[in-house]
């Protein structure tokens, strides 16, 4: 319909040009990063004498350059599967509570308030950690430490509030917004006529859930979870300040473990050298990499389902 | 009054799992508000010790992070104009594509593929795109460290929050609006500027103030453009400035007191701005909501 003839004029094509250009400009941008990230990273990577996949140290400003990013990816990964382990299941409590329990009035005033969590800035969850959260996990780390410890990953002898399961869950609760948002959304556009035919049949409101929300709502929910993956990842700041920066690859979540490739940019970027800001840079385009992956996939889950079309947004 | 029906009562083990399930969702929700009210809760009582005159007005120059007093002068005036010129790059930018996506894009391939690419391009890190500036702006083409490097970064991040507001809000302009114009022998491009524009305006300012507030508290992009400084510098274009998250985050590395109590003030005066402008934006929205809202 909007292709509809009238009256070409002569502003019409010089708009549409600089709009589609936009657009265009939008695109360069992403290439951009990727090309400008592997122009820089190459030299770096020609002076390192480890490689650079599997060493797990990092010197890169000695004058015999030997960096990997073997420990930084495995504390990256390991951090950010751990606080979509933690945020997961409390982030659909809350969609569910939004979207089917709470009274209809609050509904929005409730989804603002779980939104203002995205509004806070990582830094101030980076201060928050270190100065609050980090002392007080003394203690349920401890506990989990004697009694748990026979699972491997609550095991270790040396306990510390500095953990990586600390780093965890500040990331948790950084993700836990947008996958909340997400869901709800995703929930909020299930069948009412099948919710209806539920509890006509005589369902109670948890079985209507079950067979009328989950169902749909699944896919919906698993790319929620991607995203919130990925911005787990790629979370800077807030780890920076709690994580121990270690290089050592250890599943022990409660002891003085930890590191990730964004943390280690934000700490080791002040006194980085030339081949030093190379590395950083190399390692920064690994997390670009892995970020794009998880990104793309849980947008094409999206949009294979057009019902989810809004809720993406 | 009896009425007698077939149906069974909801027997015990249906009724106590129906009950479980609905304690489990409000504790869900308790759990996750948690965290915001303690963070909220100690940044006002941590940050209100040093939130005063001096704070405000008064830079870091020569204060060592032992001494007490310095403020946060030079990071307040650096974030306001860091965040300014972001805007400035981004919103045209990511306007005309929402336009493009809109009104030009069809659902041909281009549109499709750029809309693909925005979605993903919100889950750039942030610390990405601040390398990113690294590499292009400082190290390849060699300008220094400035203001300026640090909101080409925080563009970066903006540009695909503000396309999909607007796109949002551009497609819900009703297209009688635009086929009545079109009737009138309005050219297209005119009818976008004088019609679909004004139509979707305060959703627009809307989302452009969400993703202000965004980039507002970034910290990781400007960590590797802006540099740090504790002097005052108003010039975003020539050498190293402040930015109030990194204010925060520097604080926060020294270990002693002092430094620690002027992360908290620093903390409280970013979250201030930050929810401001979210609250005002929502307060737009909720205002002059074109579609009710309430779902």
């Amino acid at each position: 319909m909007r292709r509809s003839a009238f009256r070409r004029s002569r502003g019409d094509g010089p708009f549409r040009f600089v709009s589609t250009g936009a657009g265009v400009i939008l695109l360069a941008v992403m290439a951009a990063i990727g090309v400008f990230l592997i122009i820089k990273a190459i030299p770096a990577l020609q002076a390192n004498t480890a490689h650079f996949l599997t060493e797990l140290t990092w010197s890169p400003n000695a004058t015999e350059p030997a960096f990997g990013i073997g420990s930084l990816a495995f504390g990256t990964v390991l951090s950010s599967f751990l606080a979509l382990i933690i945020a997961t299941p409390v982030a659909v409590g809350v969609a569910l509570f939004i979207s089917h329990y709470a009274p209809r009035r609050l509904a929005s005033l409730l989804g603002y308030v779980v939104d203002l969590l995205a509004a806070v800035p990582s830094v101030v969850y980076g201060l928050w950690g270190v100065t609050f959260l980090v002392p007080f996990m003394l203690g349920p780390s401890k506990f989990l430490n004697t009694y748990f410890g026979w699972i491997p990953i609550f095991g270790g002898d040396q306990v510390v509030g500095k953990s990586m399961l600390t780093a965890s869950l500040v990331l948790a609760i950084m993700i836990l917004p947008i996958i909340a948002a997400i869901s709800r959304e995703v929930f909020l556009q299930a069948p009412k006529i099948q919710e209806e035919a539920a509890l006509a049949l005589g369902a109670t409101r948890w079985e209507m859930i079950r067979m009328a929300v989950l169902p749909f709502g699944r896919p919906g929910v698993i790319s929620a979870a991607m995203l919130g993956l990925g911005r787990a990842m790629g979370e800077t700041i807030a780890v920076a300040l709690i994580f121990p920066a270690t290089f050592n690859i250890s599943f022990r979540i409660l002891s003085a473990n930890g590191n990730s490739i964004a943390a280690n940019i934000a700490n080791g970027f002040g006194e980085a050298t030339e081949v030093g800001r190379g590395a950083l840079i190399a390692s920064g385009l690994v997390l670009f990499v892995i970020t794009l992956l998880v990104n793309m996939a849980a947008r094409l889950v999206i949009a294979r389902r057009k019902e989810y079309a809004r809720a993406a947004a | 009054m009896t009425v007698q029906t077939g149906i069974q009562p909801i027997s015990a083990g249906r009724r106590v799992k129906d009950r479980a399930v609905q304690v489990l969702v409000y504790l869900a929700f308790a759990v996750a508000v948690i965290p915001l009210l303690s963070v909220l809760w100690l940044v006002v009582k941590n940050g209100l010790k040093r939130f005063d005159v001096e704070f405000l007005t008064h830079s870091m120059r020569n204060i060592g992070a032992r001494d007490a007093g310095g403020g946060a002068y030079h990071a307040i005036v650096g974030t306001l104009e860091q965040v300014l010129l972001a805007s400035l790059i981004a919103v045209p930018l990511g306007l005309l594509t929402a336009i493009y996506l809109v009104e030009y894009g069809n659902g041909g391939r281009l549109s499709r593929i750029i809309s693909f690419f925005v979605d993903v391009m919100t889950g750039v890190p942030s610390v990405v795109s601040g390398l990113f500036v690294l590499a292009f702006w400082v190290l390849v083409l060699g300008m220094s460290f400035s203001g300026f490097a640090g909101a080409l970064a925080l563009s970066i991040l903006m540009m695909p929050v503000v396309v999909r507001s607007a796109e949002e809000m551009l497609r819900l302009v009703p297209n009688e609006l635009r086929e009545a114009s079109y009737a009138l022998g309005v050219p297209k491009w005119r009818t976008i500027v004088k019609v679909v524009l004004p139509t979707a305006f305060t959703g627009i300012v809307t989302g452009v103030m969400l993703a202000v507030a965004r980039v507002a508290g970034e910290t990781a992009p400007l960590l590797l453009t802006v540099f740090i400084t504790d002097s005052i510098n108003t010039d975003p274009f020539h050498g190293p400035q402040m930015g109030l998250p990194l204010y925060v985050f520097d604080q926060a590395g020294r270990p002693t007191d002092t430094a620690i109590d002027r992360a908290w003030a620093g903390a409280l005066t970013l979250i201030l701005i930050v929810m401001l402008l979210n609250l005002v934006a929502r307060l737009i929205s909720w205002w002059r909501s074109p579609a009710k809202r309430g779902s």
